[in-house]
């Protein structure tokens, strides 16, 4: 069961993924990677992170990819969008890079001893993992940032600092540039 | 059980296909779109590897992917805005204002 729900969602990944660089109207594009961030939380929530899944719905799905649909419609951009001429050399490097990856895990055979796994999580006699079990899954991720406290503090600066970028940048006159 | 180098290998076909997006593609948004898919295969990664691992701290940097991915967002659509209002283009090919 698990089997299937993982082919199912890595093939749909894979596949709204090509679709995502494939297409030649952003539209679909963007459509193709809404699909794409419903399917990673589908898997996420088969490797028992539910927490995760909902936030990959709502902040993905909900607020960036409305975000691009707004500037994709809003600059209302002309249909002649063709690949860069080097388009070969892309997919080539694509592809020799992938080998490689494959090339590595599989020679690596990382994961693949039943030692890991969730049939280690009950086994295991770590506090830390114990709680984890017995708490919920939302509850441990609010634990950990107790421990990753400073972390947390810069990460809402870049929000912070992002949001004043975005209100500068999309004001008028800015870059130079004469007003319309 | 689906072994731990599924999740490596679906994290970096999808990381590649993003890769191979931002040096194929020409309209500056797809390439943002790409930098998302990157992201994306990494949070695969991160989630795989703390379920594996009985670890949640990999959990907790996946929210710290999420806050760069959103940050990148907002201020990338910013700069395409003024860039398409300044330009009138999406076209990175036309965008070679800093080149010598």
């Amino acid at each position: 069961m698990e089997t299937v729900a993982f082919f199912y969602f890595a093939a749909v990944i894979v596949l709204t993924a090509v679709l995502v660089v494939a297409f030649r109207n952003p539209i679909y594009s963007v459509i193709a990677l809404l699909v794409m961030f419903f399917h990673v939380a589908g898997l996420f929530v088969t490797l028992h992170a539910e927490f995760l899944a909902a936030v990959q719905i709502v902040v993905y799905a909900g607020a960036i990819l409305v975000l691009y649909l707004f500037v994709v419609m809003l600059l209302n951009l002309k249909q002649d969008d063709s690949y860069q001429r080097q388009v070969g050399w892309g997919i080539g490097l694509g592809i020799v890079g992938l080998a490689e990856m494959i090339y590595l895990v599989l020679s690596a055979q990382v994961g693949n001893s039943p030692a890991i796994g969730t049939a280690a999580l009950q086994a295991s006699a770590s506090p830390k993992v114990a709680a984890i079990v017995t708490r919920g899954n939302t509850e441990a991720i609010g634990y950990m940032y107790t421990k990753y406290l400073f972390p947390f503090e810069v990460a809402s600066l870049i929000l912070l600092v992002a949001m004043i970028g975005a209100i500068l940048l999309a004001k008028k006159g800015v870059l130079g540039m004469k007003e319309p | 059980m689906v072994p731990l180098s599924y999740y490596m290998v679906l994290s970096a076909i999808v990381f590649l296909t993003g890769f191979v997006g931002v040096l194929i593609r020409r309209n500056i948004i797809i390439l943002l779109l790409s930098i998302e898919l990157m992201l994306n295969a990494t949070n695969i990664n991160f989630v795989a590897f703390s379920h594996y691992l009985n670890d949640v701290s990999g959990q907790v940097f996946v929210f710290f992917t999420l806050t760069v991915a959103a940050a990148e967002v907002a201020v990338g659509l910013a700069i395409i805005i003024a860039l398409y209002r300044g330009k009138a283009t999406v076209n990175v090919e036309d965008l070679n204002l800093m080149k010598w």
